[in-house]
């Protein structure tokens, strides 16, 4: 039995400890969100987060993780969506699909470490791989996302003001 | 504990999701929830709820193309609704069959979903349109042409009366639907022709459980499949006594020429699967490799009497008075589709003798009809669930080995869900590949540097003699000679000869089938024109007919780019042209070579006439997507064969793109009008001879094989 502590719940799951954190949560979870695209952590379809750092989690054995704060796409935003999933729809950034929730897990990683990332931020961040072509999209919408919570941020303040 | 939902509660949750999404995991073979038995259909295309959502049904698949979105934009422009309220269904496969294939063709390729199917689904909007509005003149008693619509609102001005879609759709189902529709000029499109957000995009980005890997079934296990590295070879013997101990295993299937595991959790599958025993009788293919394939294909390219995909005037007497005869030899790889999501397939054999399966496909009628003859089920007791696709771009279509697969596993279950999904290793080890082909070309020019005659050889396994060989007419593949034999160029002397030589790696329709002709032929002309010392958009112009809609995407994407316009230091441009898939396209491309061979592509100019524009963002994603796929074949990607296998087997030794290859991508749309084309594959074809073009610009060297290799691009 492992105990994972998974977007604020505790899931016991009776599963061997080199199962891939990404299997964990998927079949034995039910959370579909993060997706297999290649079992050697090269594409980063299955990107969630540990204690807030991006990992690969296809190459991740549960018993690493455990007792850790595993943040998947289910667990990303508490309500709605967050202001990259905002920004990914207003600029239309997936085709498929299937790669994007390891792309907005990758992404929502790099602006808590860096709210106005530069494009060489992005390069060296978003690793993940999408045969749809995304990329240029992708781009944008970090950047808008970035924008979008530097407004929210300053404009925090000026509201407790009035 | 692993987490089981028992059918009440799944049902439970599959309603709370909510969205058109969501719908492809109930069960139409089972009691339909409530809310949905009060929904209309208007018109086969056309369901109205009491609350006045709209639900279109969707024939073709949704790969990320975004197809259902533009054909729900067709339908809706006509019905008048409010896009608002707006939601897409998938059509039933099911239903299809028992209505009598009312929904059109269900397949999804060759950049056809929309153009083939506009003018009938504009025609379920339109008459769905006609009989809500007679609903609402008969129940007033005026004439219809006196009521007025708009988004969903019928009104009557003269005696200020209005009413809805959602309180007239039960009357107007009643009626038939009219036989003489005029459809709108698209000059009067509001809502096709504009950048409407996509309807499937919100849910993806949700990580909601849209793809068919999400598929869940209540006591559903899953399976991970072992085919026969060889193609063609067949299981010999299994020895799978460790495996059946591993936990949560349930089952070792074997077939004739695969081996499956099936247990309660994929990964526990797949590690059982490494440790099953399977001797394999690879059959006569064994020592086939990349040496055997060529020494085919020259020898198919030596062959006389070869069949003649085109031939005008007299090549050979041209040849002979010719100033010069330039000739040169390209080659390119076989490779991968690499779709994100691997092939998977979800079936179930259910108590009353009906079949479940849900499965990423492209077309869903294929799908159904490898079921019914895997299973023995008739069709119309089997459905067959659409989910998003995780990529497509032809691996999904013709080929339905994967259904074939999954059906055949969850037969010697009966009763049990079984959900197959193959290893990433698989699936790149048992695709339809992108043939490979050998193409020599030559060509004379005449004093003034003009070319007065061409022949191409072709030397290409062929799709349609694996996957529809009835479409094989005097020995010539289509898609092996296309943009050869429908040259535009107004060359005089033209010959067009077609070795079809198939070793036995499957081929299979991969993004924009016959690509490597337009790369080649682009290629080549550049070629032909640096010899003529030409400039190479004059060169191609030169030979374009003035009403040629080439000509016009030719010079739009020149202008766009600013062609001719003094670059940056060390920055060049290279240019290609093709039509392909009802459209017109052309390309500049902006490249620097750095000392140590390093490339750089700077930029992109695409320019399309697609005849009308439905989307015009999602025509943008479209051209962006097919840059990238393009520059995968260019920079990084082939298959080697050896001992009859593919030696790459994931992501490491078949590369895709990454963000930083991303060049910038301006689309330019010049739709003239009166035809439909496609999107989902033009942008690939002037892509690679558009870059290869200015590498010769920047470099003075040749790409002949693809794909690049770094010390190709070194300088002198």
């Amino acid at each position: 039995m492992i105990t994972l502590q998974v977007n604020g719940k505790t899931l016991n799951l009776d599963v061997e400890p080199d199962m891939p954190l990404l299997w964990a949560l998927r079949d034995a979870a039910g959370m579909l969100g993060t997706k297999y695209g290649c079992g050697i952590a090269q594409c980063g379809a299955c990107t969630v987060h540990v204690d807030g750092e991006p990992v690969r989690s296809c190459v991740m054995p549960v018993s690493a993780v455990a007792g850790k704060k595993i943040t998947t796409i289910e667990g990303i935003s508490a309500k709605g969506m967050n202001a990259v999933q905002k920004a990914w729809v207003e600029h239309e950034v997936p085709q498929c699909g299937y790669c994007q929730t390891g792309m907005i897990m990758a992404a929502t990683a790099l602006l808590a470490k860096k709210p106005k990332p530069t494009d060489a931020d992005i390069d060296d961040a978003m690793t993940n791989l999408c045969r749809c072509g995304t990329y240029a999209r992708v781009r944008k919408a970090i950047h808008a996302a970035a924008a979008d919570l530097g407004k929210a941020k300053t404009a925090k303040p000026a509201a407790q003001k009035a | 504990m692993t987490l089981e939902l028992s059918r009440r509660e799944f049902l439970k949750a599959s309603a709370a999701v909510g969205g058109g999404l969501s719908l492809q995991f109930s069960f139409p073979l089972l009691a339909k929830p409530g809310a949905a038995a009060k929904a209309t259909e208007v018109t086969a295309w056309v369901v109205i709820h009491p609350d006045e959502t709209v639900a279109i049904r969707i024939a073709r698949s949704e790969m990320g193309q975004g197809t259902m979105t533009a054909l729900a934009q067709l339908v809706a422009e006509e019905l008048e609704c409010d896009w608002s309220k707006v939601r897409a269904e998938f059509a039933s496969p099911n239903e299809h069959v028992r209505r009598n294939r009312i929904w059109g063709s269900m397949s999804t390729g060759g950049s056809a979903g929309v153009r083939a199917s506009q003018d009938y689904v504009r025609k379920g909007g339109a008459a769905a349109r006609h009989m809500l509005v007679t609903a609402a003149a008969v129940e007033w008693g005026v004439p219809t042409y006196e009521c007025t619509v708009d988004k969903g609102v019928i009104t009557h001005p003269a005696t200020k009366r209005s009413t809805t879609y959602g309180k007239m759709a039960a009357k107007a189902a009643t009626y038939a639907p009219p036989k003489d529709i005029t459809l709108k000029d698209p000059k009067e499109w509001k809502i096709a022709g504009k950048p409407v957000k996509r309807l499937d995009i919100p849910d993806k980005v949700l990580g909601k459980p849209v793809f068919g890997v999400d598929v869940q079934v209540p006591g559903m296990l899953h399976a991970s499949v072992a085919q026969c590295p060889v193609f063609g070879g067949k299981v010999k013997s299994v020895d799978a006594s460790a495996a059946e101990k591993m936990r949560g295993v349930k089952k070792i299937v074997r077939e004739g020429n695969f081996v499956a595991v099936v247990a309660d959790n994929w990964w526990r599958a797949h590690q059982a699967l490494k440790q099953v025993k399977i001797e394999w009788d690879v059959g006569a293919n064994g020592d086939v490799s990349d040496a055997s394939i060529d020494k085919l294909f020259r020898e198919g390219l030596a062959a006389t009497n070869l069949p003649e995909a085109r031939k005008i005037g007299n090549t050979a007497a041209a040849f002979a008075t010719a100033a010069k005869v330039i000739e040169a030899e390209y080659s390119s790889p076989y490779l991968n589709h690499a779709t994100m999501e691997p092939q998977t397939c979800t079936a179930w054999f259910k108590p009353d003798g009906t079949l479940e399966v849900w499965t990423s496909t492209q077309n869903a009628e294929a799908s159904m009809a490898a079921a019914s003859e895997v299973s023995g089920i008739p069709q119309d007791k089997i459905e067959v669930h659409k989910p998003m696709l995780g990529g497509g771009f032809g691996r999904r279509g013709a080929p339905q080995d994967f259904v074939r697969q999954g059906v055949a596993i969850a037969k010697q279950m009966p009763g049990t869900p079984v959900k197959m999904m193959w290893s990433r290793e698989e699936d790149m080890q048992h695709g339809f590949y992108r043939p490979a082909s050998l193409v020599q070309m030559k060509a004379g020019l005449d004093s003034q540097g003009n070319i007065v005659a061409m022949h191409t050889k072709i030397a290409c396994p062929s799709i349609l003699a694996l996957l529809r060989p009835e479409g094989i007419q005097k020995g010539i593949d289509f898609s092996a000679v296309r943009t050869f034999n429908d040259m535009t160029y107004t060359i005089p002397n033209q010959q067009v000869d077609y070795a079809m030589r198939n070793p036995h790696v499957p081929v299979g329709f991969w993004r924009a089938p016959g690509l490597q002709n337009a790369h080649y032929r682009e290629c080549f002309i550049d070629e032909l024109a640096h010899a003529a010392g030409k400039e190479p958009l004059a060169f191609r112009l030169a030979m374009m007919k003035p009403d040629d809609k080439n000509r016009r995407v030719l010079e739009a994407a020149a202008k766009a780019a600013n062609w001719g316009s003094t670059l940056p230091v060390g920055v060049f441009r290279g240019i290609a042209q093709a039509d392909g898939f009802g459209s017109f396209s052309a390309m500049v491309a902006e490249v620097s070579v750095s000392p140590a061979g390093e490339l750089k592509v700077h930029r992109i100019v695409f320019a399309i006439d697609s005849g009308h524009v439905v989307n015009p963002d999602t025509c943008a994603a479209q051209a962006e997507s097919n840059v990238v796929y393009g520059l995968g074949a260019l920079l990084y990607q082939s298959h080697k064969v050896k001992d009859g296998r593919i030696q790459e087997s994931n992501f490491n030794d078949f590369p895709l793109p990454k963000l930083t290859d991303m060049p910038k991508v301006e689309t330019v749309l010049v739709p003239s009008g009166g035809f439909w084309g496609g999107h989902g594959e033009p942008g690939i074809l002037a892509l690679t001879p558009a870059i290869c073009n200015a590498i010769f610009a920047a470099t003075g060297k040749r790409i002949r094989t693809l794909p690049l290799k770094a010390e190709d691009l070194k300088r002198a």
